[in-house]
């Protein structure tokens, strides 16, 4: 490439147009992929890290998780990340006795797709907690599903049998009733109208309660990535 | 020498008033109403922006007789494109909470037309200190806009500022203002406001020149 | 005006002259509103006085402040906003924090029509664009509904009145809902005869549909009103809400119903019939009004919220630029 040519001269060759391009482009991919390898360890540990917490939250007294998948028709735990998978987690102490699972259900709320992870107790029956990852509803309104207190207390101790109901605020008298937020009832009904549809899914592929999925070992890994 | 100091500072601080990119020029819109529901927000995109003006217009700067004229915009976006990608995976890594807020919004730093407007006109143009200095001072003009937009909405929305809390528990939120509608009307207050200053400065200017002319004439 | 010799008189056209005047008309609905507020002191209390007060205050503080700063004083004489504040008064809920009533005010005029360039250049209705705002921007205390209080604790202010501008209503009442509400949540219907006389929850001036249809009459013998659009309006609603009742009459409500709830007489008669913000072409006006009509129907019965009148008045009001540009009646000759 000449450098005598100033911006001025019109009569540039195309060679010259396309070989410049190119080795911006060039050094620009280079950039690129350097800072997505430099970040790529920090971004999963962040990742898995939200991860743990969420379940740890929805499934109170959890010291260790394993992630399971549903394939042939039982749960087995894996590692991998596989496409189209549907993993749900198990929780479990610190000797490895299984305590329950966290489940991610998605649905549409009053903006936009509300996502949230529920713990589970399979022996009991019980949703034991609630917490949402991803919601788009009305800040002041909506937005309650997760910053009032009260409302996701509801979810500490929720029967699902025969299936969650919703009821006034205050109203709440049956274990498998719900409280909704006043003002923001197409929100709260959505969260419980999620946990119903995800738990139909589920309740048919997860185990007996006693013969869940033990603990592996190799799940240590993902432990020590804290 | 002296001369050469009033243009640095003439460069730096016309992006900040004189030529505010959003007050005056009206450009960058999209992050300007979209992202400035909180002050932390705001200035989050702020310092991606900064970030991304300032290594660009280096770059352009710095690179200018080597980019031939008819390649220019998309050598342009090609640096700009590897600076907000840079930016992006950056705030993934350290701010994962505020890169989830700001979303879409990062990736869409690179069709703000202030960046691009600043490399064609200025950038491609000027010497390279020149070049980032007028690059620092838009950027920092947008930063004052996306901050005090931010900041109004905030205050006004949630009753806090950068999170902490302002008014007690008791404070009633005015809802509109985090949603779509608040950045609207705040920032057709705040252009009001804007333009409404610049108004009563030529007025004044206008009357102390005639004052003067009367002046001299007696 | 009455000319009492009219064998004398010279004049061309146009001979007929009436007497109607900006400031006469604004007047004209200031009477008329004045029943229905009186009733809304009556079911409220004093509490609705502070509410009425404070908008209205607002309202003309803002138009007093902007007058003074384009140097113009005569805006403040011809009373309109005087009645924009009352009638964004009317529209709040008896137990609204007087700031909030009183920043309704503000925006309205500041917003719905200093912004605009003043009376006669605003788009929409300014006292429902203080509305507008307010819902959006308050929505809970906006639509807590506090119960009817009666003559005998008429001096009782409920405290959530008396909140300190941007704290909280504190919560002294059992909020109950509206009628439009009970009908949409819980398929309950409030009789008929306390929708006309005011028996009911509701905004400060849609409780009672009879004083409301008094005042509209009133409007109409003095010819401050275009009464095709509130007649147009009425039909609308009970055409397509009558249709929808044939179909299920449990889930939808009856044609009287839906004309005595809500705020739908005072919109229909008091604030579609803007004379700024609403057609000028008679065929326009019945565009206009069918179009409310049937959007508060569509938006009661479908949307999310129970009450739709605001919101079709104001787009509408949108609409009548378009409105008024299409039904131009032709030239004569062409």
């Amino acid at each position: 490439m000449s450098e005598d040519k100033t911006p001025d001269a019109p009569a540039v060759s195309s060679t010259r147009l396309v070989l410049t391009l190119a080795l911006a482009g060039l050094i620009s991919g280079v950039a690129i992929i350097g800072i997505y390898e430099a970040t790529l360890p920090t971004i999963t540990i962040n990742k898995a890290r939200e991860l743990r917490e969420a379940v740890f939250k929805v499934v109170p007294g959890v010291t260790r998780m394993q992630k399971l998948v549903y394939k042939n028709g039982e749960l087995v735990s894996t590692t991998e990340t596989e496409k189209d998978e549907e993993p749900i987690y198990g929780g479990y102490d610190d000797e490895g006795g299984f305590i329950g699972y966290a489940i991610p259900g998605a649905g549409p709320g009053f903006q936009d797709v509300i996502g949230l992870l529920y713990g589970y107790k399979p022996d009991q029956k019980l949703v034991i907690g609630m917490e949402i990852l991803e919601s788009r509803e009305t800040p002041g309104l909506g937005d309650k599903i997760y910053k009032d207190a009260e409302f996701v207390a509801n979810f500490k101790e929720l029967s699902v049998e025969p299936e969650i109901v919703t009821v006034k605020k205050g109203q709440k008298s049956e274990p498998n009733e719900v409280d909704i937020i006043t003002g923001a009832s197409i929100s709260s009904k959505a969260v419980v109208r999620i946990i119903n549809e995800t738990h139909t899914v589920w309740s048919t592929r997860l185990p007996q309660p006693g013969s869940e999925p033990l603990m592996t070992e190799s799940e240590k890994t993902v432990d020590e990535a804290k | 020498m002296a001369e050469n100091q009033n243009e640095s500072y003439e460069t730096f601080f016309r992006g900040i008033w004189r030529d505010n990119p959003v007050f005056v020029q009206v450009l960058g819109m999209c992050p300007m109403l979209a992202v400035t529901n909180s002050a932390i927000n705001a200035v989050a995109m702020g310092m991606a922006t900064l970030f991304v003006l300032v290594g660009s217009s280096f770059l352009v700067s710095s690179f200018k007789q080597w980019i031939p004229k008819q390649v220019r915009i998309s050598a342009f976006i090609i640096i700009i494109a590897t600076f907000v990608t840079v930016a992006d995976y950056t705030l993934l890594a350290l701010v994962p909470k505020v890169h989830k807020e700001l979303g879409a919004f990062i990736p869409l730093i690179v069709a703000n037309c202030m960046i691009l407007g600043r490399q064609e006109a200025f950038a491609s143009r000027n010497t390279v200190r020149l070049a980032v200095l007028d690059a620092m001072g838009m950027a920092g003009g947008f930063m004052v806009a996306l901050f005090s937009l931010g900041a109004i909405r905030e205050i006004l929305g949630n009753g806090s500022l950068f999170g902490v809390d302002l008014f007690g528990e008791h404070f009633e939120p005015w809802v509109i203002m985090i949603l779509p509608p608040g950045g609207f009307l705040t920032l057709g207050l705040i252009l009001l406001f804007f333009n409404w200053v610049t108004q009563q400065k030529d007025k004044f200017i206008e009357q102390v020149a005639e004052a003067e002319r009367v002046a001299s004439d007696g | 005006m009455k000319q009492k010799d009219p064998d004398l008189l010279l004049m061309h056209a146009p001979l007929l002259r009436q007497g109607m005047t900006t400031p006469g008309a604004m007047r004209d609905v200031i009477y008329a509103l004045t029943p229905v507020t009186l009733a809304a002191l009556w079911f409220f209390g004093l509490g609705a006085l502070l509410v009425l007060g404070a908008s209205i205050a607002g309202a003309v503080l803002t138009e007093w402040f902007f007058a003074l700063a384009q140097k113009r004083g005569e805006s403040l004489l011809d009373a309109s906003a005087i009645l924009t504040g009352l009638l964004l008064g009317l529209t709040l809920p008896p137990g609204l924090p007087i700031w909030m009533a009183f920043l309704g005010g503000v925006v309205a005029i500041g917003l719905g029509k200093v912004i605009w360039g003043g009376l006669g250049h605003n788009l929409f209705n300014p006292a429902l664009l203080g509305r507008a705002f307010l819902l959006a921007t308050f929505p809970i205390p906006m639509t807590t509904w506090t119960p009817l209080r009666g003559s005998e604790s008429f001096f009782h202010v409920s405290a959530s009145n008396l909140a300190l501008p941007f704290m909280q209503a504190k919560v002294d009442m059992v909020s109950s809902a509206s009628p439009l509400g009970l009908m949409k949540f819980e398929q309950e219907v409030t009789p008929l005869t306390n929708l006309m006389f005011g028996n009911t929850l509701g905004s400060l001036g849609e409780t009672s549909g009879v004083l409301l249809l008094l005042g509209g009459i009133y409007l109409w013998i003095r010819r401050d009103l275009d009464w095709r659009i509130p007649v147009s309006i009425m039909l609308a609603v009970v055409v397509f809400s009558g249709c929808l009742t044939l179909v299920d009459a449990v889930r939808f409500p009856s044609p009287l119903f839906s004309i005595f709830s809500g705020g739908l007489l005072l919109g229909a008669i008091y604030m579609a019939t803007d004379p700024v913000t609403s057609p000028l072409t008679p065929r326009g006006t019945w565009i206009f009004g069918i179009g409310i009509g049937a959007l508060v129907v569509l938006i009661r019965v479908f949307g999310g919220l129970p009450e739709g009148v605001m919101y079709a008045i104001l787009l509408m009001n949108a609409a009548t630029p378009l409105i008024d540009r299409y039904t131009q009646p032709r030239i004569f000759g062409r």
